[in-house]
């Protein structure tokens, strides 16, 4: 072990950032930092100026520790270290690194918390939502939230700062040039004769200094690739069948397994009879487990087939068999009994309406909603008596390091979590079904790795669904104005359901079940929302945008019914309404680019809507029309205030797949129960948006805002109530229950 | 049983009815095709039958009457095919787990219909799911495509 060790064990200060006309940008003192984890790793002549930067004599290697969930996470992250290091992404190689401490998420922690509101109490709310509340427990890498761009955007830049300098300083001491005379390009210290010096080269120099802790970080206007478009850095393996997801992993002497667990969730295996499948061809071994059967086969086909013929005694779930029993539990939660907040009252709600004359009301539905990347779950584990590997895409690497350190009575550095690129998430890989079947079934043949694959009905049977929910508005207006607005909303807490599973609960209120609604930059005069929770039905889960897919759509919707009960323009007054700057910028471009006040043909309708979450407001305009084969949507516009577009390509990309993700559930997709199974097996039954249906998408960003903001999840709420809209517009009929497809025909 | 795959003869020891998506995973080592369903529904695990998009998953190995060409024979990193080009040049990728099986069902497309209509191209396409959501990009990669190969 070389001196690497000694210097990379020190304190890694990030130091005071500050960029030209003295605005601080962010400073961070991580103090008695977390061990940099490369340096257990750390070779002679490896310099590991910081968790995320090593360089040595072969390359450069930046480590990209939030997950890549396909949302381009690894490239934006290498894009902010390479921004200041000075080197182009076709001279890196990045990795995700091992799980560790070091790489905790300062956005998800206490004091950036990803949620801006017009009113200080809710912030500290907001700091209880789902994965805050995980955070604040756990203190850990997590992939979630919105929060990749945020937690990275001055951690890294400064990352790279902090190497360029020390770089430099390993080129002044064995050249005797004051460094302040030196400058970086492309992986090279240049000398103020031209000289290049590679990084690769004073590398062996840079791990015998200190690291250089007084950096300045640039003036936006210096940038190279922030803000740029470039070419992310997985797009040729992603368009060439060589890029390696979880599933494609091989591993030496690997075997294949598949498992069938109850299909009613959580509920136990009682009996099973394997007669004929062990005699299938492939079959190494069939394993009981408390919760089902697995299978280990030479082949993945043959273990699916294997569990096919398995004959199963399952015991009943604990939540209600049929699917009206849950709504049945719904529709019972607005009580006061089961108040989980009152979150906003403005004005005086009872007063008002009792003295209006009409009072609008309405009620609305959101279903179960499956997860369903298209890559199905699945991990390899390797167990031995003293050492664990666990191949997988997760989003909480290093918690799921210390569940299966605690599930097998081993020490938590015992256990190896290899993080992968995932094939889509949504919220999906936050949950450990995958991760502990596969040690479950590895520690029955220790010292053999064994691929674990879900089949997809087996993943569609045990995902953790969208948070059902129902709400119940009353409003009124006057004079053409919307005056008052009272929502009630009653779902089930995904938070608690996946709190208590980590075995944390969340205390206090839950944020989410009225998160997007109770935040709603509008200053209607009487306005009140009230969330009530649901008990635990069948277990949920995050999905992509948490609880602003519900509440958003049950708000924007509900605002949209008194708009047009006062006779008003639904632009118009909502921009009358809206009390905040920046939700009043998005609604103005989203009307500009929608030409919002142009004649509609017959039967065409315009519908806009706009729900802040993860601090990030969004208006979306969706355009349709009813045709004799059914609603066509025919364009979307979006418009998204995120402060700062980091890869614009890749923005696009996400805001446009939100947006087929809202439209896509909000049209096509729901889970419901029968005999306490999920009805809903495979993607014929659930299947989201196809091509066919996809409208086109024209996204803005705007960057007034100073808080940089993450932009997976906040495109998806709007998407469902702007359609809904517009589809009242179009045809007269009011959308109040997802699935749409339930009420109108799709083309 | 005698397999052609990427220009190269295989010999297998698989069930007549083993789906040919598993034998080209788990007996050849062959990832680039992709489990998504199981059922056809997806797309993911399209690959060319002498030139023909097919799913792999409801093809029985013992009915293969053709050569396979799977997204690592189409084109690789250094020798692009005009579909993987167009793909890279509107960087239609997001967690990139469908986007074989949607380069191999474009290819196959393209190949009998060279100029397509927006409709044509939706009605092509349609069997492949994306969960991610790039069809904006899809649509624009696959007439780029198009314009590429009239042009050769």
């Amino acid at each position: 072990m070389g001196r690497g060790k000694t210097i990379a064990r020190r304190s890694f200060l990030i130091g005071s950032a500050v960029i030209a006309g003295g605005v601080a940008f962010g400073t961070y003192l991580v103090k008695r930092d977390p061990d940099n984890p490369l340096t257990a790793q750390a070779a002679p002549g490896d310099a590991v100026f910081n968790p995320w930067v090593k360089i040595n004599a072969e390359g450069i290697t930046l480590i990209t520790p939030h997950t890549d969930l396909g949302q381009g996470a690894a490239s934006m992250q290498a894009m902010l270290i390479a921004e200041e290091l000075d080197v182009d992404l076709d001279q890196i190689t990045t990795i995700p690194g091992t799980p560790a401490g070091a790489y905790y998420n300062t956005a998800l922690a206490a004091e950036a918390v990803p949620f801006r509101s017009n009113d200080e109490s809710f912030a500290a709310e907001a700091m209880r939502s789902t994965m805050g509340a995980v955070m604040k427990v756990l203190g850990a890498q997590v992939t979630g939230g919105s929060t990749s761009v945020p937690d990275s955007f001055d951690k890294l830049r400064t990352a790279g700062a902090v190497a360029r300098e020390t770089l430099k300083a390993a080129a002044s001491a064995q050249t005797g040039i004051d460094a302040v005379l030196l400058t970086t390009e492309r992986g090279a210290v240049i000398l103020p004769d031209g000289v290049r010096m590679e990084y690769t080269d004073l590398a062996a120099g840079a791990a015998e200094l200190e690291p250089v802790t007084d950096v300045t970080l640039r003036d936006p206007s210096q940038w190279r690739l922030i803000g740029k478009r470039v070419e992310r850095m997985d797009i040729v393996a992603k368009s060439t069948g060589t890029q390696t997801f979880g599933i494609d992993l091989k591993v030496d002497g690997m075997v294949q397994a598949s498992v069938r667990m109850n299909p009613r969730k959580g509920a136990r295996l009682l009996g099973f009879d394997v007669a004929r499948a062990e005699e299938m061809r492939g079959v190494l071994q069939i394993i009981g487990l408390p919760y089902g059967v697995a299978v280990i086969a030479d082949n993945t086909w043959r273990a699916f087939r294997a569990l096919d013929a398995i004959d199963y005694d399952w015991d009943v779930a604990a939540y209600p068999a049929e699917q009206s029993g849950h709504w049945a539990e719904v529709e019972a939660s607005f009580t006061p009994e089961r108040l989980d907040k009152e979150w906003r009252h403005d004005g005086d709600v009872d007063s008002a309406l009792s003295e209006s004359a009409e009072v609008v009301e309405a009620e609305y539905r959101a279903p179960y909603v499956a997860h369903q990347p298209l890559e199905p779950l699945g991990a390899i584990a390797k167990v031995t008596a003293d050492r664990v590997d666990i191949w997988v895409a997760h989003q909480l690497p290093g918690f799921a390091e210390q569940r299966i350190a605690k599930r097998l009575g081993m020490e938590t550095e015992q256990i190896h979590l290899h993080n992968q690129y995932a094939g889509g998430s949504f919220g999906h890989r936050l949950e450990f079904d995958n991760i502990d079947v596969a040690v479950d079934i590895a520690r029955e043949v220790p010292g053999t790795p064994v691929k674990l694959t879900f089949s997809r009905e087996e993943d569609f049977a045990q995902d953790y669904n969208r948070q059902i929910g129902m709400a119940r508005g009353r409003g009124a207006h006057a004079g053409g104005k919307v005056t008052a607005l009272d929502l009630d909303i009653a779902t089930v807490s995904a938070s608690r359901s996946q709190s208590g599973r980590l075995g944390a609960p969340v205390p206090g209120p839950d944020t989410q079940i009225a998160a997007g609604a109770w935040n709603m930059r509008y200053a209607v005069p009487d306005l009140r929302v009230r969330a009530y929770a649901v008990p635990e039905l069948a277990p949920t889960s995050s999905w992509r945008s948490v609880g602003a897919s519900t509440a958003g759509f049950f708000a924007e919707s509900f605002l949209d019914e008194l708009i047009h009960a006062a006779g008003a323009d639904p632009m118009a007054e909502r921009l009358r309404l809206v009390n905040d700057d920046d939700a009043r910028r998005v609604l103005e471009a989203v009307a500009e680019m929608s030409n919002w006040g142009a004649p509609l043909e017959p039967g065409q309708g315009r519908g806009v809507a706009l729900v802040t979450s993860f601090g990030v407001p969004v208006a979306e305009v969706v355009e349709v029309t009813a045709t004799d084969r059914g609603i066509k949507i025919d364009r979307v516009w979006v418009a998204a205030e995120v402060g700062r577009v980091v890869d614009p390509v890749t923005f696009q990309n996400n805001v446009a797949g939100g947006v087929v993700w809202g439209l896509g559930h909000a049209m096509n997709s729901e889970i419901t129960y029968k005999d306490g199974r999920a009805e809903q097996g495979n993607y014929h039954l659930s299947e989201g948006m196809r091509l066919h249906q996809c409208p086109e998408i024209e996204v803005r960003a705007l960057e007034n805002n100073p808080n940089i903001r993450g932009i997976g999840e906040p495109p998806v709420p709007p998407a469902a109530p702007a359609l809904a809209n517009a589809i009242f517009v179009a045809t007269g009929i009011r959308l109040r229950e997802m699935p749409f497809f339930k009420t109108v025909d799709f083309v | 049983m005698e397999l052609t795959v990427n220009g190269r003869a295989y010999t297998v020891d698989v069930e007549d009815d083993m789906p040919l998506l598993w034998v080209l995973r788990d007996e050849l080592g062959i990832t680039g095709v992709k489990y998504g369903c199981g059922i056809a529904q997806c797309g993911a695990c399209t690959v060319h039958v002498d030139g023909i998009a097919v799913r792999s998953c409801q093809l029985a190995a013992g009915d293969v009457d053709g050569d396979i060409t799977t997204i690592e024979g189409l084109g690789t990193p250094e020798a692009l095919h005009a579909v993987q080009a167009a793909w890279i040049e509107h960087q239609v990728a997001q967690c990139g787990y469908c986007q074989s099986g949607q380069i191999m069902q474009a290819a196959s497309f393209l190949d009998l219909n060279s100029a397509p209509t927006d409709d044509q191209i939706d009605q092509a396409m349609s069997g492949n799911l994306c969960r991610c959501g790039t069809y904006p990009r899809i649509r624009a990669a696959v007439k780029t495509a198009a314009t590429k190969l009239q042009g050769a």
